[in-house]
């Protein structure tokens, strides 16, 4: 029982932890270069979980001054965030372009092909 | 004249910045290259100012956008990151005249403004690292640095130049996100980003906290160590300076990975000394058995390298080695030989890299049995390239000596004989790689390859003679590289608990 409440009390984090792993996994494991860019996403994705899970209050609006609301969520994990999701979408964008040219240069996406490739020459 | 010299820190970013921008529209090479050449030059000067003024006043504080630290994002320079910024700018500026012909060489023409917008936007990013005073400001800089490396390295000739390119994206990536992971630790349980801030609210975080704090250090350690390329985390580095164009592997080698060694630095005795004691925990000892591992294991792979651009990236890793066992000592000597050596290895590697490049523009090869000779086709660049060799194995006289004697004097204080013993042993595989590579140039007969080659053309000598002559200097004049490291290293360990 209390390792459900655990469980439950701490799901962003399990989850964040998950997509963390699964997203490494991703990278080292697959030799497809688009699939490791994805797993790189969802690597940094993981991330993006560990800032605003915490940063999110329940009830909470945004911090506006007004005598009607009381409880904040803090912003600046959010800006963070919203900063690290540009990065991210530019390392991603980057990554998918190099792809683009080593295609037209070796004719092939799979780092193992790629490596015996260049073997031969 | 106050007006601007109040706002130096932020220039010292803008600067760059700005002109990456313009580099971009200019569309052509030559007036892109005239556009880096100015701006690279002014920021020494900027660098330099900065340098005094906190070698003579107190630590910089810059308030970004006018707003208070710690709400807003601070600029703070001291003694140790202006020594890393004046590194950096100098280093920059003294490789770019080389960069004109080199790049012409190597780099198609449309791509050429192309190349000088990401170089200024390398240096804006590595710059802004080493100059900013928030812990989520530096991680957005390292990213800048690093996307504009990985365009920088795929502009090599080699197909395999992007091959590497996309490797070094991976582990960059995967080490940058560590590096966030582990500031988003340490801000949860402190509530603030700013380095200086840090350092004090940590201690009561870390009585109340002590796992999230250590998991955040350890974070910070490993993603910063992928970007150093700290042993075994180097894999993406030989691979990357082997094919990148030449100017690009001179301007990584003596930059890139010395303000990640910075930003170790900073984290492991800035933010986390006045909390944790850094020296007595086990991450030191893991620092400090990884570098002799990289001071062994890159001299060793350097020695069995035919291509000399990956040997000389090789010898980087056991250069790197050196450094952070500096860090790793944590005491005074070794610290101030780790920092001292972040400069002197600068210097030595960038001076290697460019006669390679040299060679690589004249002859357009940089394997070992194709320069058979060279010394006596271009015997200016290739002495200066022995004299840069000589400084990276340490021999008295040149500046590598320096840094090596400063470590020396840490190890005994740590680790007595057998470190010692290993820096000494290192150096000597150091011999066997530099002096395979003299032998060859020097004393064998020449190579087809070689035959009609002439020495450099001016441009790209002064930058090589420059940097081999301050290889020397250094070497006997210490004030500005151990001298300042001395009081970097006394204000780091100072400010430990």
């Amino acid at each position: 029982m209390q390792a459900i409440q655990v469980f439950a009390e701490h799901y962003n984090y399990v989850v964040t932890i998950f997509l963390m792993m699964a997203g490494l996994y991703i990278v080292i494991a697959r030799g497809n270069m688009i699939k490791k860019l994805i797993g790189l996403s969802i690597f940094q994705t993981s991330v993006y979980l560990l800032y605003i899970t915490p940063a999110k209050i329940i009830g909470g609006t945004a911090p506006i001054l007004d005598p009607a609301f009381k409880v904040y969520s803090n912003p600046l994990p959010h800006v963070l965030i919203l900063t690290a999701i540009v990065v991210g979408v530019a390392t991603l964008a980057l990554g998918l372009a190099l792809v683009v040219r080593i295609k037209e240069a070796y004719g092939t996406v799979d780092e193992d092909e790629i490596f015996a490739k260049d073997g031969e020459q | 004249m106050t007006a601007i010299s109040a706002q130096l820190p932020a220039l010292q970013v803008v600067l760059p910045l700005l002109g990456a921008v313009l580099a971009a529209l200019m569309r052509r090479g030559t007036p892109a290259f005239a556009l880096t050449l100015a701006i690279s030059w002014t920021l020494p000067f900027i660098s330099g100012a900065l340098l005094y003024q906190t070698l003579t006043g107190d630590p910089i504080s810059y308030r970004l956008g006018g707003w208070e630290p710690p709400f807003g994002i601070e600029y703070r320079v001291d003694v140790l990151n202006a020594f890393v910024l004046m590194l950096v700018s100098s280093v920059g500026a003294v490789i770019l005249p080389f960069a004109h012909r080199s790049v012409a060489s190597e780099i198609d023409e449309d791509k050429h403004a192309w190349f000088y917008c990401m170089y200024l936007l390398c240096l804006a990013g590595l710059l802004g690292i080493a100059i900013t005073g928030d812990a989520f400001n530096a991680f957005v800089f390292l990213e800048i640095s690093s996307l504009a490396t990985y365009v920088l390295i795929a502009l090599g000739r080699d197909r395999r130049a992007l091959l590497s390119a996309f490797q070094y994206l991976i582990v960059g990536t995967i080490g940058a996100t560590l590096y966030v992971l582990g500031v988003g630790l340490i801000y949860l349980v402190t509530g603030t980003l700013n380095m200086h801030d840090l350092s004090t609210r940590l201690v009561e975080a870390y009585a109340v906290y002590p796992q999230p704090v250590l998991a955040g250090l350890a974070f910070i350690v490993v993603g910063v160590g992928l970007k150093l390329a700290l042993f075994p985390m180097h894999v993406w580095l030989p691979n990357a300076y082997a094919y990148a164009p030449s100017v690009v592997s001179a301007f990584l080698a003596a930059t890139a990975t010395k303000v990640a060694v910075y930003l170790l630095i900073r984290f492991s005795f800035g933010v986390f000394g006045k909390a944790v004691a850094f020296p007595t925990l086990t991450v030191t000892d893991l620092i400090v058995g990884l570098s002799i591992a990289a001071m062994f294991v890159g001299a060793a792979a350097a020695v069995y390298q035919t291509d000399l651009k990956r040997m000389l990236a090789y010898s980087s890793v056991s250069q790197i080695g050196y450094i952070t066992l500096g860090v790793g000592l944590a005491n005074q000597a070794g610290l101030t030989g780790g920092i001292v050596h972040l400069a002197n290895h600068a210097i030595m590697k960038a001076a290697l890299f460019l006669a390679l490049g040299a060679a690589v523009y004249r002859i357009g090869t940089c394997k070992l049995n194709d320069l058979s000779g060279i010394g006596r086709r271009m015997p200016l660049t290739m002495t200066a390239f022995a004299i840069a060799g000589f400084g990276l194995i340490g021999t008295p006289g040149t500046a590598g000596f320096i840094s090596k004697w400063y470590l020396a004097l840490g190890s005994l204080e740590v680790g007595g004989w057998p470190l010692l013993l290993a820096i000494v042993a290192s150096s000597m595989i150091a011999v066997v790689y530099v002096g395979r590579v003299v032998e060859v140039m020097w004393f064998r007969e020449e190579s087809p390859h070689v035959k009609g080659a002439s020495e450099a053309p001016l441009a790209m000598l002064l930058p090589i003679l420059v940097l081999a002559a301050a290889t020397v200097y250094f070497g006997f004049d210490t004030r500005a590289t151990a001298g300042i490291a001395t009081r970097a290293a006394e204000m780091l360990i100072g400010g430990l608990r």
